[in-house]
Formats: structure tokens, sequence, C-alpha cells
């Protein structure tokens, strides 16, 4: 292959890789304008917030790379394409995180014009970085490479530390910024190590390429080489759990919501964990499981081993009885299909432990918060582990039953866009409160009920869903995830996924105490004598912002059909 | 009113409609949003009761059909199999009619709560459709959802209207309620993702009204027509009936049922792939842990010991109205989950953990009796007597044992007992907490020791309240008796320690009954604070308590009028699990008279289908337990 011809390559691979890239380049063309609006004075007169808008609202609705909707349709079939010569990809899967992203940056935009948190200088730069980290979040999501992974995660979290340090005049929140940036610097660190490692044994860091070899290398491994693998995949793990906040990584994550304004402590807890489960997911994937595209070359290869096997044992099944026939080997291509078991059982173990945790830890450390904001934090890292419990389902039941794997991660999905609605309506209101009150204690809101009744109805409606009671749209979120966790649990049998499920289920009534603990102050507590009159209405902008983002959670609860119909059709190409 | 989906619709939804026309009532006017309230229950009742009439409507409930009655289906989120489904049968149909009974005396017991009305009535009328829907659901997922719609309205009436541990009270309740939903909760996923409609027959899916059956035609007919019908489900079922790998699962509890009794679906979690051994979750199937966790979470819910510490401190503390409720109804509930889902969904496993079931019960009638005799609170002492009645519910449910092949009279009895005693306990403690309440409110006391004498200075009221508290010690004649004299006849079938213990809580019973009378109504004069609050009961108060009194005295006298409502549906659900307790014993049997074939997989595989041959193995049982019950 000569030069020209390598550079005709790139040049033609490029080309066809921008239109479904759009989203990502308008956000970039806004940054652009942004910019040049603070040096050029004729554009400074111009509300960046429109701009902002404009770019986002442009990004969702691109004919190719935006328009998440477009998957309700039946007929759609996004498929799975690999851009930009495999750096990053394109299915379902990316354009609905994105989608997602773009929603709630959308909704972020209106919420910080609604509240006081910004003076119109500060907007520029606010919105800048904003669009700057969810760049790095779209690409988070559809990352499809190891460098792109390290990449893509300091892209996000750089100006995510500048957003913890927003609130120049307060103390605790340039403490915010110091202890977020260098956790985070820490442990891109490590993650850029482990990666190293990882591309060591491999000699790949294009992770279907990587899922390919280890796939062929696995049965011969030395004991050297697959230490040194499970110490990179370890340090990856670490990174990711920084941006997951997941137990033992969280720490930064009270100190940074309690310095941080509510409204930048909605985007990290919203947009940054969604676009770093889609990370965990798509890492994960790359380890155990081998792509579509490429398995029919292992396919061959792999199933003259198998085959021997299988075939005897289906011999023995005894005919009269279907249930066993339920559980009976899948073809024996599927083992191709999937990669190396025993890694892939590593891998869901890891991830499942790690939700156990960070989700009991995180609820029971919320017990005792007196601020609304560390409160919510540690909430935070308890959603975290529960939208971590599908995965491990996922990954373990991706051998003998492909099309439930992806029910499971559709699980997730649905979780993640309740979720949204969920934390940015808390935020929004803790914001709004904020406000009203001066004040980010929960002390404070002490028989609030009896000035802002609509306000604190909402905010009770979303606390129950962040417990997860029905009738609220909370309560599908835990229902997708547990209901996946028993489906992987009927297919393969593997005693943590029910372990996972009872920690899960044991979780949400620890949970209760806290969310009640503030909704009993709100209503059920005196007010305090020195209370400041209120000047907040729900007839107003604010008003009907907060009955916007408190909504769905009622009416996904009553229609949540199309939401896991939309779910599901983004994970259609994740497996097969 | 001819169309099932309006009428079951209109009555579980009508007060949430009238809670949300009560948000826009202005807040001044309390008297205008107690009436308003109070109207919309009394609608939702006189609904209910038309139904009782049979022929009223084409729709009113037919004591002749065992079987489901106004069902309707209508799918509402197929990617998981959940439905729309409702309908009534005898088990549910009188605790309906109870519910919004019970409603409407409690919302005119309402008029003693002054703070935050409009608050107060909305929330009132939100728990009034979850209880009510609780009643009619019939999809497993829809049973859950209003289960936990309760949840939060019974949360704030306790924690803002309550006594002075209000806030401990509150979430004390939300907490063991929240426990059992989630235990329950893991249990449906279990059993659904083990259930598998393609397993069924087509008399088990007509059953299962997931076929309808015209006129006429065979169900078989029916089966094929459905099959080729565009209907959403027989498209899936067309689908996945080839495929063994594939299963379709459902939520539907009738079809569920259906899986419990005629399929192995629930014995094991599939099949080991490698030693092709049934797969158990620490030695118990799909069916012991969802029987286990589902039980705990009703048992949560009557409440039987060990699980009823919740209930004296809620009673206490919530106003009175909501006392009423939380005994007259809120305690069914856990007695109708296990009547309708633990029992006939998990049928192996109701039947060998039999013996967990009836200690539970007898262990919350005596330990109940014991407590409420050592109350000096009035009201704590009624809600201990709660305890120690519901635990007769337990035990008659639980009454199944193995002479109930030869004769399953004692089983139904004790069936029967239990829910006529869910009856009449919902008439005697809604009756006994309003009159605690009347009380309660003149003087602002309860304690047991500081009263006396009120029969000189509220003659009426003590007469009322003697009748009421008769009819809970269970004298004869009185709605009480009824239900315990079936339950212990039951349990005499089944251990006669048991019927020892249980036939002697009546004397512990009728003890702290006595005592309680004695203290608070006879006696020379009152010895508490406010003695000249004490006036006679008024008008509306008359209004609440007559009609219990009325009640309670005709289902002493003529119990027929609620049995006849219960007894076809009590039988046919008695006999579909006794005809399935014969196929599960012949099969040991069969087992134990081959012992070169392998027992385990006869019982996973085998199914008889010869209904001869299972005869055969059974009269050789019979045989032997004959022998063995009856020694002489």
């Amino acid at each position: 292959m000569n030069f020209h011809s390598l550079v005709e390559d790139v040049i033609s691979d490029t080309l066809s890789s921008l239109p479904l890239f759009g989203p990502e380049i308008a956000i970039c063309i806004t940054i652009f304008v942004l910019l040049a609006t603070r040096v050029l004075p004729v554009l400074d007169r111009i509300d960046a917030y429109y701009l902002t808008l404009l770019g986002l609202v442009v990004a969702l609705l691109l004919p190719d790379g935006g328009q998440p909707w477009r998957m309700w349709s039946e007929s759609v079939d996004i498929g799975r394409t690999e851009i930009f010569t495999g750096m990053l990809v394109y299915d379902g899967f990316t354009l609905f995180m994105r989608g997602v992203l773009l929603v709630f940056g959308i909704l972020l935009l209106l919420l910080m014009r609604i509240t006081h948190v910004l003076d119109r200088r500060d907007g520029t730069d606010v919105y800048t970085l904003i669009l700057g980290a969810t760049l790095g979040m779209c690409l988070m999501a559809s990352a499809n490479h190891l460098l792109m992974v390290f990449l893509a995660v300091e892209m996000a979290s750089v100006p995510s530390y500048i957003l913890a340090g927003m609130r120049k005049t307060r103390r605790l929140s340039s403490e915010a910024a110091l202890k977020y940036s260098v956790y985070g610097a820490g442990t891109a660190g490590i993650m850029l190590y482990g990666i190293s490692l990882v591309a060591g044994v491999t000699n790949s860091v294009h992770l279907p390429t990587m899922a390919t070899r280890l796939a062929m290398m696995w049965p011969e491994m030395g004991v050297e080489q697959s230490y040194v693998l499970a110490l990179g995949g370890l340090m990856i793990m670490v990174g990711l759990a920084f941006k997951l906040s997941a137990v033992p990584f969280h720490f930064w994550c009270p100190d940074v919501f309690e310095g941080a304004s509510a409204e930048v402590n909605a985007f990290l807890s919203v947009a940054s964990k969604a676009a770093a489960l889609a990370l965990l997911v798509r890492v994960a994937i790359g380890f155990g499981v081998i792509p579509p595209s490429e398995r029919d070359d292992n396919a061959a290869m792999i199933q003259a081993d198998h085959s021997h096997a299988a075939v005897s044992y289906v011999a023995h099944t005894p005919k009269k009885n279907s249930r066993v026939a339920q559980v009976v080997f899948q073809p024996a291509a599927s083992s191709a299909v999937a990669g190396p078991a025993s890694l892939r059982g590593f891998i869901a173990v890891l991830i499942a432990v790690v939700a156990a945790v960070t989700c009991t830890f995180g609820n029971l450390a919320a017990y005792g918060q007196t601020n609304i904001n560390r409160l919510l934090a540690y909430s935070t890292i308890a959603h975290a582990g529960y939208m971590m419990m599908p995965v491990p389902a996922a990954i373990a039941m991706v051998e003998k039953n492909p099309e439930s794997a992806e029910i499971a991660m559709a699980s997730l999905g649905v979780y993640i866009a309740i979720y949204l609605f969920m934390n940015l309506g808390a935020f929004a209101i803790v914001a709004l409160l904020r406000d009203a009150l001066g004040s980010e204690e929960i002390a404070d809101y002490g028989g609030l009920i009896r000035r802002l009744p609509g306000t604190v109805i909402c905010f009770s409606i979303i606390l129950f869903s962040l417990v997860g009671l029905p009738p609220l749209a909370g309560f599908i979120g835990k229902f997708a995830v547990f209901s996946a966790l028993v489906a992987g649990y009927q297919v393969t049998q593997h005693g943590y996924l029910i372990a996972l499920l009872f920690v899960g289920g044991i979780n949400t009534v620890i949970s209760l105490f806290y969310y009640l603990r503030v909704v009993k102050v709100m209503t059920i507590e005196a007010e305090p004598d020195n209370r400041r009159p209120i000047d907040f209405s729900m007839i107003s902008v604010a008003g009907a912002y907060v009955v916007l983002v408190t909504s769905p959670m009622l009416l996904f609860f009553l229609k949540w059909d199309w939401l896991s119909k939309f779910s599901r059709s983004a994970v259609d190409h994740l497996f097969s | 009113m001819d169309n099932p989906i309006f009428l079951l619709s209109f009555i579980v939804f009508a007060p949430a409609v009238g809670a949300l026309i009560l948000v826009f009532f202005p807040k001044g006017n309390a008297d205008v949003i107690r009436l308003f309230t109070l109207a919309v229950t009394i609608v939702v009742f006189i609904v209910t009761a038309l139904l009782t009439i049979p022929g009223f409507w084409d729709n009113s409930f037919d004591t002749s059909l065992t079987a489901m009655q106004d069902t309707f289906r209508l799918p509402w989120v197929p990617t998981f199999d959940i439905e729309y489904f409702m309908g009534i049968d005898g088990i549910s149909f009188p605790l309906v009619v109870l519910t919004a009974f019970i409603c409407v005396l409690a919302m005119g017991a309402s008029w003693s709560v002054t703070k935050h009305v409009k608050g107060y009535c909305i929330l009132f009328l939100l728990l009034e459709t979850g209880m009510l829907g609780v009643f009619m659901a019939l999809d497993f997922f829809l049973f859950y959802v209003f289960w936990e719609v309760m949840l939060l309205p019974m949360y704030f009436l306790i924690g803002v209207w309550g006594g002075s541990r209000k806030e401990y009270a509150a979430i004390k309740f939300f907490l063991y309620t929240l426990v059992g939903s989630v235990l329950m909760l893991i249990a449906i996923l279990m059993l659904y993702f083990n259930s598998d409609l393609t397993q069924l027959g087509a008399e088990q899916l007509i059953a299962a009204n997931i076929i309808e059956q015209p006129d006429g035609t065979s169900a078989d007919e029916a089966f094929t027509q459905w099959l080729k019908s565009e209907d959403l489900l027989a498209e899936k079922f067309n689908a996945k009936k080839d495929d063994p790998s594939q299963m379709l699962h459902t939520f539907n509890v009738l079809a569920l049922q259906q899986m419990g009794q005629h399929t192995s679906l629930f014995d094991d979690f599939g099949t080991d792939a490698e030693s092709s051994l049934p797969v158990k979750l620490l030695g118990g199937g799909p069916q012991h842990w969802a029987f286990l966790l589902l039980f705990i979470g009703f048992v949560i819910k009557v409440p039987s010991v060990p699980f009823h510490t919740w209930l004296p401190d809620a009673h206490v503390e919530a106003p009175t109205p909501i006392s009423m409720i939380l005994a007259g109804i809120l305690l069914k509930m856990g007695g109708y989950g296990i009547i309708r889902m633990c029992y006939p969904i998990c049928p192996a496993a109701g039947y060998s953990l039999a013996w967990l079931v009836c200690t539970v019960g007898v262990v919350s009638m005596v330990y109940g009796a014991f407590a409420a005799l050592a109350q000096k609170d009035f009201k704590r002492l009624v809600a201990y007597s709660s305890v120690s009645h519901m635990g007769y519910v337990v035990l008659g449910l639980g009454v199944w044992n193995v002479a109930a092949i030869t004769n399953s009279d004692y089983w139904n009895m004790g069936v029967q007992g239990a829910m006529f005693q869910m009856i009449a306990h919902g008439i005697s403690s809604a009756g006994m907490f309003f009159l605690v309440g009347v009380v309660y409110d003149r003087v602002h006391h309860r304690n047991l020791d500081e009263f006396g004498g009120l029969f000189g200075k509220m003659p009426l009221y003590t007469g009322l309240s003697v009748v009421i508290f008769f009819a809970a010690l269970g004298l004869p004649g009185l709605c009480g008796f009824i239900g315990e004299v079936f339950v212990v006849l039951s349990v005499w079938n089944y251990s006669m320690v048991l019927a020892v213990i249980s036939a002697a809580v009546v004397i512990l019973t009728a003890g702290y009954i006595l005592w309680t009378i004695q203290r608070v109504y006879l006696g020379a004069d009152y010895r508490g604070p406010h003695e000249e609050e004490l006036t006679p009961i008024n008008s509306r108060e008359i209004l609440i308590a007559a009609p219990l009194v009325f009640f309670a005295i005709l289902f002493g006298v003529y119990p027929k009028i609620v049995l006849q409502y219960m007894e076809p549906t009590i039988d046919r659900q008695v006999t579909e699990l006794v005809e399935w307790q014969k196929d599960m014993e012949s099969r040991k049997i069969s087992g134990a008279l081959l012992p070169e074939m392998d027992v385990g997989r006869l019982q996973t595989e085998q199914r008889f289908d010869d209904i001869e041959e299972r005869d055969n193995n059974l009269s050789l049982f019979d045989e032997r337990t004959r022998r063995k019950l009856q020694p002489d």
C-alpha cells in the first residue's frame, strides 16, 4: 500500500464519517463562535445563551447523527458503523446517549437562565465549558478505541473541574475545584497506565480487535500475561470508577457537590454519569465480547473446538421436558461470538461487586447529611450503583442468550432516561430554593409546604421517585434493572446476580430513610421562626420549569412502553 | 355501567378523580371540602352496593358463578407483558364492598380532623383508590402498583395528622411495609421470569381469561380461533409456541395460578447446562422462594407476630378515621394476598409450609391476646386485639394437610372462616376504633385506668360499644363468632394441639374485652380529667356507629348473607388445589411403587394426564392414610 492510496483511504473514510459525527461538529462550531464573541466586540452584543441553545438544538436535529427519536419507528435500523478508522462507533446506543446528553444540555441551559447563578459575563464562559464537556461526553458514549476513551474522559473532565469552581467568591467552591482536579488527574494517570499495559498484552487498543485477540490468546495465555492484563483492566476500571463516582473512588463527589452550584451538580450527576455508564458498557463489551463484524472469521475457528461438546450435549437433552430445552446450549458459534467466558465472568463479578458496594455505601452515607447538595451527592453515588447492576447481568448472559443481554442493557437505557429527569428536577428545585431562601441546609426547609406548596409537592414527587416507589417513574428504572438481574440469574444460574438483586432491594429500603427525611422536614415539621418572606411563585417561568421536569415522573409511568421500546432499539446492535 | 371496563375503572379511579378535583377547591371552606369527599365515597359505595343486587346491571355480581366475573384485559406495557387487567370474584368482591363501606364511615368520622382539611381529603381519596385497586387487580404488576400507591397517603395521614409520636409511627409503618413490598417485588419477578404461557393448554388459557370461549364452542375450537386472531398476545404466542427456548412470560395472576397448579414451571430455576439437574437456589425452587417472600410481605401487612410491631404504634398515633381504615381494610390486604397469590400460585410450597403458616397464625393469636391484656392505652389494646383476631385468618388459610385428599371440607371451612373473619373483623375493629375515638375526642386521653362510669353519662354510646365489643369477643349471634368457630373447627382436623390453643384464645379474648368494658363503661363514676366534656353521643356519631352495629348483628344472625358471595369461589379454589394435591401425592406414590425409576425426574416430568392411573394410585394411598388417620 503506497502513501497515496493510504491518504486516499483516510480522506474517503473521513468524508463518510463526518455526517455521522454531525452533532459533535455542531457543538465544536458553537464553542468556536462563543469564544469569538469574547474577542469580537460586534458579536459580544448577542446573548451567548441563544447561541448555545441554537447550537444544541441544531446538534439534536441534524438528520444523520442527531434525531434519536428516529429509532421509535420500527423500520429504521441504525446498524453499527465504525467511523474515523475505528476510533469511534456509531450505533443505536451512541445515538441514544447523544440524545440524552443533548436534551439534558438544553434543559440545563433553560435552568441556568431561570436561576440567578450567572451574570452575563460569566455566562459565555460557563456555556463554553458545558459545551466542551458535553462534547467529551458524546465521545465517551461512542468511543471504540482505548486512546479515544482516554481523550474523551479528559475532554469531559477538564471543563468540569473549572465548572466546579464557578462560584468564584466562595472558598468551598475553589476547594471543590481543586479536589476534583487533583483526584481527576490522579485517576486519569492510572487509567492511562492501565491502557498501556493492556495495549502491551493485546497489541491493540482498538476495542473490537482487542476482544478478538483476547479470545484467541486466552486459552494459551501465561500467568504473567494474565496478571498484567488483569492489572491493566483494574487500572482502567479506576478511571471509570472515578467518572462514575463508584466506591472507593467517590470521595471527590460530596465535597465537589457541596462546593459547586446546584446547576453544575445537575450536570455532573446526570450528563457525566450517563456518559461514564455508556463508557463502562463499551469497555466491558470491548474486553469480553467479540463484535458482530469480527465474528465470522472467529466462529469457524472456535467452532471446531466446541461443536463436539455441544452436539453430545443436545443428544442428552430429554425430549419430553421442554423446560430443559430452554437452556440448551446455543449453537456452538455463540461461544465464538462471546469470547472467553472466564474473562467475562471476572468482569461481571468485578462490576457486580463495585455496584453492590457503591449502592450500599452511598445510601448509608447519605443518612447523616445535613446539606441537601451533599445528600444528593451520596444519592447519585447510590444511583450509580443501581445503574451498574444490569451490566454484569448482560455480560454474563451474552453467551447463552444475546437477546436477553440486550434487554438487560436496555434497562440501563430506561434508567438513565428517567434518572435524567429525576436528578435534574431535584437540583433545579434545590437551585430555585437556594435563590429563594439563601440556604442549602435541609433544616432551613422546615415547614416549607405552608409557603411553597407547589414546589414542595413537586420536590416530594421527585424524591419519592428517587426512592423508586410506584406510581412514579423511578420505579420503572428500578423494576427494569431488577428484572434484568432476575433474567440474568434465570439464564446463567449465577448466584451473585440474585445476591445483587437482594442488595438492590435492601438498598431501596435504606434509601427511603434519607429521602423521606427531607420530605418530612418540608411537610411535617414547623417553620423556623426567623424565616424571611419568600419571593417565589409557582405561576412563573420557574414554576413552569419545575412542573416540566416533574411531570415526566408521572407521564413516563403511564406510558413507559415507548421508553422501553426506544431503549430496546437503541441496544439492538450491541451484541448481535 | 354495562361494560366492566367502565364499571371497575369507575370504582377504582373515581376517588382519584375526586382528589384531583379537590386540588382546585379554595382552601377556606372546610365543610364543603369534607362534604364533597363524603359524596365521592358515598357514590363509590352505592355503585359497589348495587353490584350486590343480582340482575340490577348486566354486570352485577352473579353468585352462581365460581370464576372471575366482570373481567377485562387491556395491554398496558407490551414490552413487559403488563396488562390493565381487573375483575372480581367471591374472594375479592366482599372485600371491595367492605372497603367502600368503611371508607364512607371513616370519612364521616373525619369531621374531627380540623388541620389542613384539603390535604387530608385529597390523601384520603388517593388511599381509597389504592385499596380498591389492590382487591380488583388481576395483573401482578398492577396489584403491586396499587399496593404501593397506598403507602404514601398513609404515611402522610399518620405523619401529619397523627398524635404526639406521629413521625416515629409513620416511618415505622412505611418501613415495615416497604420491606414487605420489596420482597414481594423480588418474588413477582421470579415468578414472571419462570412463567411461560405456551405451556398452558386450551382450558387453562380460558381459565386464565386469556382466551374467550364463546357459547357453544369447545375449548379447543376457541383456542384455534384465538391463535388465528390478531390479538397481540396470540401473535406472540404463535411466534414462541414451537420454540422451546422462547418463553412467553406473563404477570396475569390467573395464568400464574394455572401454571402453579398444572405445570412444573415453578419447580426449579431451569436446568443446569452441564449436569442437566434442575437448579435450585439454596435448596428451593421459584415456588418456595416466591411463597416465602410473598408470605413475609403479606404477613407484615396482616400483621402477624413477629412482624406486628408497627401496628400498635401506627394505630395509637393515627387519627380515628385512619385507624378505622387501617384496621378495617389495610390489614385485610395481607389475608387477601395470601389467599389470592400465595396458595394458588405456589401450591407445592404452600402445602409443604402449611405448618409455618399455621404456627404464625396461632402464635399471633396467643401473643396478641396476652399483649392486649397488658395494655393501659385503650387504642393500643384494640390494636393488639387486631393482631390476635387476624391470627385466625392466617390460621384458617393454612390448615391444609394430607387428609384434604379424602375430605377437603375442613380446609374449605378454614378458608371460609378466614374470609368471614376478615369481613367480621372489618366491621368490629373499625367500630372499636371509632368508639375509642368518640370518647378520646371528648376527654383527650385514652388511659384505661382513668375511665369508668361512662354508662351513666353516655348511655346510648355505651350500648353501641358493648355490642361491637361483644362482636369482637366472638359472642354467638354476633359477627365475630362465625369466623372463629369455622376456623377452630377446621384446625381440629389439622392439629389437635393447635386447635386446643386456638380455642383457648377465646378465653383470653373474653378476658381482655370484659375487663375493658368493666374498666371503661361500668363502675360508679368517671376517674379521669375533663369530666364535664362527657356529653352524649351526637347524631353524626350515631350515624356512623349504628350501621356497624347493625351489620355486626346481621352477619352474626344470618351469616349466609356474606357466605353466599364467597362460598362458590372458595369451593372452587379449594377443589382445584386439592386436585393438584391428589396429582402430587399420587406421583409420590408411583415413585415409591417404582423404586427402580428415577423419582426426581418422574416428579418434574410426569404429569398425570391419565386420570385413571392417578386414581388407582390414590386408592392405594387412601388405604394408607385412612389407616394412619384412624388407627382403630
